[in-house]
């Protein structure tokens, strides 16, 4: 940061080389690893277990859409295609998409753009991993020893009534909601007791903001969840009547538990890719980003507005209609903070010095598939029209719209933007920026042939279909491939850069927040010294930008 | 600009979907009028703005108090017009008029029946007259079923532990695809009945003497058509692939151990058991899922479904 006092810690930084946190000599070796509390090295498993999540599901889904080539059957049952479909979901949701930023990029960035040790609980933040890896396990347990057709979102009474291996998968949901608590628990402390000297609320980058959002909702809603799903594995078990009908329940009420959790849930899935685009765009515009306190506080609305609106995913469900009007409503009073934040966004980009590299690929790929995922989310939210559209493939084309080509898009923007300072390697940047294209291309491919299907009637968790669609479903599954082999190549163009020589500059951005003032790979204690901060962030009047940057 | 209407919706046939239709098209140029502000800002800034030199000077303009009043108001505004036609359009859709016609919707794995005001009952097709309000009544006898037909823009879950409803007006003579729509299991994707859509004269000779498709046909021929219409090609296959259920395929005249040992030949009296108590003799390898018919076709329809599935032989 320009205006930060840095000695005498700038000073010691750039004196001799540290060992970093990948090598540190007192920690060596598999134990050491498995019983880590360095955030970053927490991060970095975080990273690899959660990216394995990402490939199970992305099999999944590409196994998906090959099945629907054609109506009818082409290698797989009907059975095991809805098992597919709802193991793709599950995952996706439950071991990808919301630990992924969180627990991977949030764990290893928060405390260094704090300039911070390290969290506030550190033995709190593994024992987060290893319940994670526990929730993983039994989730694949389930798949081992019978499978389950309930779709993510198990809806009674059909959950509480098919075979399989239901109860094992909600256990599992169960136990990776904890994890998922114990993240946010530490995110609160440690955004609210660990900043660095002079920094102040509106000194924290934005990046802190949305996690710190994001970590609110985790321990606010997370526990909904649990309970929901302990109810459901009850109802399995014991036959007590709260959800199934034939013995005296509701399996409306399932759907209010459960939406009550996951439509908040959106936003934890959604508010870290914003936190991401946040900290891209400022560094790679080289300005001060656009009314920092709208957005900051944006997120905030974001989280707690978010809690209101669960509702409007049950407007056929027979709830009244007074609530699915108020739904309706604050549905749209939800939506104005995610646009206020797309134009401050646009705003930075005037009067800057853009740089197109990889991450600023992303972040504008960002920028236009969230505004196409955002603006369809109007038509979802207008009540006679969400009638027509519900539980078709339109809302599919929209969350997807939304999920990845926001927050997945987001979350590849960040890995490429923090990758050399992980692991202090350059990856091979024309790669990086043919797979950016590749999956944009792919993502648009894959998912806008399915609005159209959608608003023409085609309704989603559908093993096979009327004629009228094989065009746009082959469209769609022709278009998977790109986006498959997109993802893959970017993957593995990052990995092989860890084979590479660690040549990574300290900044080679030229950001301006704490992360970047520290040696990359960062050394165990971040920093020597403590940093302290007298100015706000993305403030590039004075900065100087370093020599060794890449333009 | 028709064009593009069609490419995203379906044949509107109800006196509702014009609203809805227009309500979509509206908010469709929102979103296209935003993604091109959207597109042409970035592009524009992206050519504009382009890093020329590394120690480039950027501005440093923090905010702009009147700007972004105006995108935090203005999407407000919008909203709450789409908001409220979006909630008056749905209004009008939830509440069926004074004097509208009654049908009882059954839906249970993985078919639909129907049953009218003079007491006769339906499988897989809904017969309603034209341009007469008409309102369903519905419940599920197992898991959640959704009620919709994309050519009249309605759609409403069907429970197991209350009824729901829903009300539309045809607007057109035709057959209109009728899909489940809430997830219900293995069958689902073919839990697909059709409304026929017919003047006030057909209907009413639709329910003094039955589906005119069924009448005057040879058994078998009947009999293919009941195959599609109650639903059984969604578990039994014709072809010898097996389903949730034994293919029919050469079945007529084959021995079949069931669940409990037994061994069964299939016969007349066979298959008329099968369909009327499916659950009294479940053939072993497959699950007792089948629903019955009992109550819900006549006598004409056994024979000719077994006349069908004799004429399968080979």
């Amino acid at each position: 940061m320009a205006n930060v006092i840095t000695t005498p810690a700038a000073n010691a930084a750039h004196a001799p080389h540290h060992a970093d946190y990948l090598e540190d000599p007192d920690f060596k070796g598999v134990w050491a690893w498995m019983t880590t509390i360095d955030h970053k090295r927490l991060g970095v498993m975080y990273l690899w277990a959660t990216l394995a999540a990402f490939l199970a599901g992305g099999v999944m889904a590409l196994i998906v859409r090959l099945e629907l080539m054609h109506p009818g059957e082409d290698f797989m049952t009907a059975e095991r295609y809805n098992q597919a479909f709802t193991l793709h979901g599950a995952i996706m949701v439950f071991m990808f998409i919301i630990p992924a930023i969180p627990a991977a990029l949030g764990n290893f960035f928060l405390p260094l753009m704090l300039g911070a040790k390290d969290v506030a609980f550190p033995r709190l933040n593994l024992a987060s991993f290893w319940v994670y890896i526990v929730g993983a396990v039994m989730a694949v347990t389930s798949i081992v020893v019978g499978g389950v057709d309930t779709g993510w979102t198990f809806y009674t009474p059909y959950s509480t009534t098919t075979n399989g291996a239901v109860t094992m998968m909600t256990l599992s949901v169960f136990v990776l909601g904890f994890s998922s608590i114990f993240t946010g628990i530490n995110f609160v402390a440690t955004v609210h007791k660990l900043r660095a000297p002079g920094m102040g609320w509106f000194q924290m980058p934005l990046f802190v903001w949305a996690i710190y959002s994001t970590a609110i909702i985790q321990v606010l809603a997370t526990p909904v969840l649990g309970i929901t799903m302990v109810l459901l594995v009850m109802e399995r078990a014991f036959n007590i009547g709260i959800f199934d009908a034939q013995i005296g329940g509701d399996p409306v009420l399932f759907q209010h538990f459960f939406w009550f959790y996951s439509h908040p849930a959106v936003y934890i899935m959604i508010l870290p890719g914003m936190a991401i685009i946040s900290e891209i765009i400022p560094t790679f515009c080289r300005r001060v980003i656009f009314g920092y306190r709208l957005i900051a506080l944006s997120s905030v609305a974001i989280a707690l507005i978010g809690f209101l609106v669960w509702g409007h995913h049950m407007f056929t469900s027979g709830q009244s209609a007074l609530a699915a009007g108020i739904f309706s409503f604050l549905t749209f009073a939800v939506a104005i903070p995610s646009a206020i934040k797309v134009f401050n966004w646009l705003s930075t980009m005037y009067g800057a010095s853009i740089s197109l590299r990889t991450p600023m690929l992303y972040a504008i790929s960002f920028l236009f598939l969230f505004g196409i995922g955002g603006l369809t989310g109007i038509f979802l939210g207008a009540l006679s029209v969400d009638i027509h559209l519900h539980d078709t493939y339109f809302v599919v084309a929209h969350f997807h719209y939304v999920m990845m080509g926001g927050t997945v898009i987001a979350y590849l923007g960040g890995l490429h933007y923090w990758w050399p300072k992980m692991f202090g390697r350059m990856y091979n940047e024309t790669v990086a920026r043919v797979c950016c294209g590749l999956v944009f291309v792919g993502f648009n491919a894959t998912f806008l042939p399915q609005f159209v299907m959608g608003s023409q009637g085609m309704p989603r968790r559908y093993y096979t279909y009327l004629d009228q669609f094989q065009p746009l479903h082959q469209f769609s599954t022709f278009g998977s491939w790109i986006l498959g082999a997109g993802i893959a190549i970017a993957v593995v163009n990052l990995t092989v850069a860890l084979r590479g020589p660690k040549n990574a500059p300290e900044n080679p951005w030229g950001g301006t927040t704490l992360e970047w003032q520290t040696q990359s790979p960062p050394i165990t204690h971040n920093f020597i010294g403590q940093p302290s901060i007298d100015h706000e962030p993305y403030d590039y009047r004075a900065f100087k930008i370093p020599a060794d940057a890449v333009d | 600009m028709t064009w593009l209407r069609h490419l995203f919706l379906p044949v509107a046939a109800s006196v509702k979907a014009e609203d809805v239709d227009d309500l979509f098209m509206f908010i469709m140029w929102l979103n296209i009028l935003f993604m091109i502000l959207i597109t042409g800002l970035i592009v524009l800034f992206v050519v504009r703005h382009r890093r020329k030199s590394r120690d480039q000077k950027t501005s440093h303009i923090e905010h702009n108090t009147i700007l972004e009043l105006s995108w935090s108001i203005l999407p407000f505004i919008i909203s709450m017009v789409v908001f409220f036609w979006g909630f008056n359009s749905y209004m009008q859709a939830t509440v069926a008029p004074d004097g509208a016609m009654e049908i009882q919707v059954t839906a249970k794995k993985w078919i639909w029946t129907f049953g009218y005001p003079d007491g006769s009952v339906g499988v897989g097709k809904l017969w309603v007259p034209v341009n007469k309000p008409v309102r369903m009544i519905m419940h599920s006898e197992d898991v959640l079923h959704a009620f919709y037909v994309p050519a009249f823009r309605v759609k409403a879950d069907v429970l197991p532990n209350r009824y729901t409803e829903v009300w539309f007006q045809a607007t057109e003579v035709g057959d209109y695809v009728m899909p489940c729509a809430e997830y219900c299991g293995k069958g689902h994707s073919q839990m697909r009945a059709y409304v026929k859509v017919v003047s006030q004269k057909d209907y009413e000779n639709f329910l003094e003497k039955g589906d005119p498709d069924e009448i005057g046909k040879p058994p078998e021929q009947l009999g293919a058509t009941l195959y599609v219409n109650f639903g059984c090609s969604t578990c039994h296959s014709i072809d010898g692939t097996r389903g949730q259920g034994p293919s029919w395929k050469g079945i007529y005249g084959q021995q079949h151990k069931m669940t409990d040992g037994k061994v069964f030949t299939v016969d007349e009296n066979y298959i008329r058991t099968s369909i009327l108590q499916p659950q009294a003799m479940v053939v072993e390898g497959f699950q007792g899922i089948m629903p019955s018919y009992q109550g819900q076709v006549r006598e004409r329809h056994l024979t000719a479904l077994i006349a069908y599935i004799k004429s399968l032989k080979q």
